[in-house]
């Protein structure tokens, strides 16, 4: 196990700021990459002791297969969806200018 | 757009090893949405078929549709594939307004079905087998309407207006690997391919999978590598190609573009392409992004999906036969060669042909109005044939003409005005009043009529010479404007002849 926390570079927390939609200033983004380290460093010693055996866990709950009947239920007005938006305009939300597309 | 540099095909072709690889979303025919019970509709006004869990509202939780899941289960065993014991959902992380949340929950290492195969015939009967990676299911995202751009599209656009109707909406994404060999008659699989996914999918009845609607919907992937090169070249991934004709349009495109680029000793960039249908061309899209930006995780407000043993046998059971095995029951039951029956399914009509014959029509006659007239009309107008007319109104048209109520001039007209949407054959026949005039006293009046002003044309015919009452039946059809049997109207002539 190494004892040097693993190097996280300034880029690679901007990346991900900005994947995240986050403004980071550059003292943040130093405080982070030396934060974001340990972290790395934390889930890889949890990996070193869990062994091929052990089922990985998405969820803490024993539960599996809850699923809903395909029956129609409640849906919301028009005016109750838009209620929340900032803007709207022929009953749809309108949003800025998009620069990307659809994933 | 549409300045690209093109290779001849046959000189890409010959330099380079095309290898294709296709995801294709298909929208499920469920009643309501993947997780959520807003119905799962087509249409409908804007932001109307939604519920909390739609928009991503604080508080609102997703709960899977169990139809969605068993649509999924039997998808992928027709596909081929084995169905995990243990599935699960994953947040797809991205920025755009398409989905209220800022993620899609997808699935991502825990698919539902995995490793299977697809045998594609091309129009020669060759068969492909094509090797599927996996299908998952997810969520579709809804739909941006971008305004103020010159163009309507993404660039330009002042602002955009969304509607999620069809956020929600459960998906079943297919993903072959990488798919080798096809050489020049990849535009043809890649249009097979996507045929025959779609043709496997409306025989389980699990989507309408409607290309024009969007309930089927292919994203081409496209290398290629110098021949002899090991190393797959950089893929680009065509998107928005919304038909089957499309699909081997942008395939050979691309094909083409992408040589060119190699050829001059360039690189391709790894990226989406829109594929344009008016000009028949692609254009840059967004970089690929990495599957690591996307920051997968698993969906922590869903449990995981564990199918048991009974329920896969149950829908492995109950899997309708696959469309390869159909079409050689078609085949052996209508009694069709190989070309005539070959016209059909590269027409893409065997499901139209099986419901006309099913209704009643001889297969004869299915054959020759959806590959005769209805064909042409969808050729002239650049949509499939399937979505003219419904089979049933084809075997009903059929069977107006077979009882003579219609003559196959009459049956064209009558075509036309049910493809425009006026009503059933036998309600054009009424609003137009297009039925034969099967009345002999009628007809007799109009032939008498036409005889008066050709006196000569009764000698001629007792002198042998038949062919003269073509004048005759000429003006008795011109007189009936159309709507007399000709071959009823010349047995008339004859008899008065022989009088």
């Amino acid at each position: 196990m190494p004892d040097e926390p693993t190097p996280i570079s300034a880029e690679q927390v901007q990346h991900l700021a900005n994947l995240a939609r986050i403004a980071l200033t550059p003292a943040e983004i130093e405080h982070l990459a030396v934060e974001l380290g340990s972290i790395v460093d934390n889930v890889r010693k949890v990996t070193e002791v869990a062994t091929p055996d052990v089922p990985a866990t998405s969820h803490p709950i024993p539960l599996s297969n809850v699923f809903r009947p395909d029956e129609v239920g409640d849906v919301l007005t028009n005016e109750e969806a838009l209620s929340g938006a900032p803007d709207a305009a022929d009953g749809r939300f309108r949003v800025a200018a998009i620069l990307g597309e659809e994933q | 757009m549409g300045a690209d540099k093109l290779l001849s095909f046959e000189e890409a072709i010959e330099k380079y090893e095309p290898v294709l690889g296709f995801e294709v979303h298909v929208e499920l025919s469920t009643k309501t949405k993947m997780f959520s019970g807003a119905p799962n509709e087509f249409g409908g006004a804007p932001n109307t078929h939604v519920a909390p869990v739609d928009l991503g509202l604080p508080g609102s939780l997703p709960v899977v549709n169990e139809q969605a899941v068993r649509y999924a289960i039997s998808l992928g065993l027709a596909l081929g594939c084995s169905i995990a014991e243990s599935s699960r959902f994953a947040r797809k992380n991205y920025f755009y307004p398409d989905l209220a949340k800022n993620y899609q929950i997808s699935q991502y290492d825990e698919p539902i079905a995995f490793e299977g195969e697809v045998e594609v015939e091309l129009d020669d009967g060759t068969l492909v087998r094509v090797p599927i990676e996996r299908a998952h299911m997810e969520e579709d995202a809804g739909k941006l309407t971008h305004v103020g751009g010159a163009t309507g599209r993404i660039h330009g656009a002042e602002y955009s207006l969304v509607d999620y109707n069809r956020a929600g909406v459960p998906l079943v994404e297919i993903v072959t690997k990488p798919i080798f060999g096809a050489e020049d008659r990849a535009p043809e699989l890649a249009r097979a391919y996507v045929a025959t996914i779609r043709d496997i999918v409306r025989s389980l009845g699990v989507s309408e999978a409607r290309m024009e609607r969007g309930n089927l919907r292919c994203d081409a992937n496209i290398s290629l590598r110098p021949r002899g090169q090991e190393k797959l070249g950089t893929r680009t991934e065509t998107k928005n190609v919304n038909s089957l004709r499309s699909v081997e349009r942008a395939i050979r495109y691309e094909i083409q573009r992408q040589a060119a680029i190699l050829d001059a000793g360039g690189t391709i960039i790894q990226e989406t392409r829109h594929w344009h249908e008016d000009t028949g061309t692609t254009s840059p899209g967004r970089p690929k992004s990495d599957a690591d930006d996307y920051r997968y995780f698993p969906e922590p407000d869903l449990l995981p999906v564990m199918p048991s043993k009974e329920l896969i046998a149950e829908l492995r059971a109950a899997l309708p036969e696959s469309p390869a095995a159909f079409r050689r029951r078609l085949q052996a039951e209508y009694g069709f060669t190989d070309s005539e029956f070959r016209d059909i399914i590269n027409a893409n009509l065997l499901v139209e042909m099986e419901q006309t014959v099913a209704a009643g029509a001889a297969p004869a006659q299915a054959r020759k109005w959806w590959l005769g007239e209805i064909l042409r009309i969808a050729n002239a107008r650049g949509v499939e044939a399937g979505t003219l007319i419904t089979p049933l109104h084809v075997s009903e048209l059929i069977a107006l003409v077979e009882s003579g109520q219609l003559t196959d001039r009459l049956g064209r007209q009558v075509l036309e005005g049910v493809v425009a949407g006026e009503g059933s054959p036998d309600e054009v026949v009424k609003a137009r009043g297009l039925a034969v005039v099967s009345d002999d006293t009628a007809l007799l009046a109009a032939i008498d009529e036409a005889l008066a002003s050709q006196p000569d044309v009764l000698d001629k015919i007792r002198d042998g010479k038949v062919q003269a009452a073509g004048a005759v039946i000429g003006a008795v059809m011109k007189a009936m404007r159309g709507q007399a049997d000709a071959a009823r109207v010349r047995e008339l002539v004859l008899e008065r002849a022989q009088a």
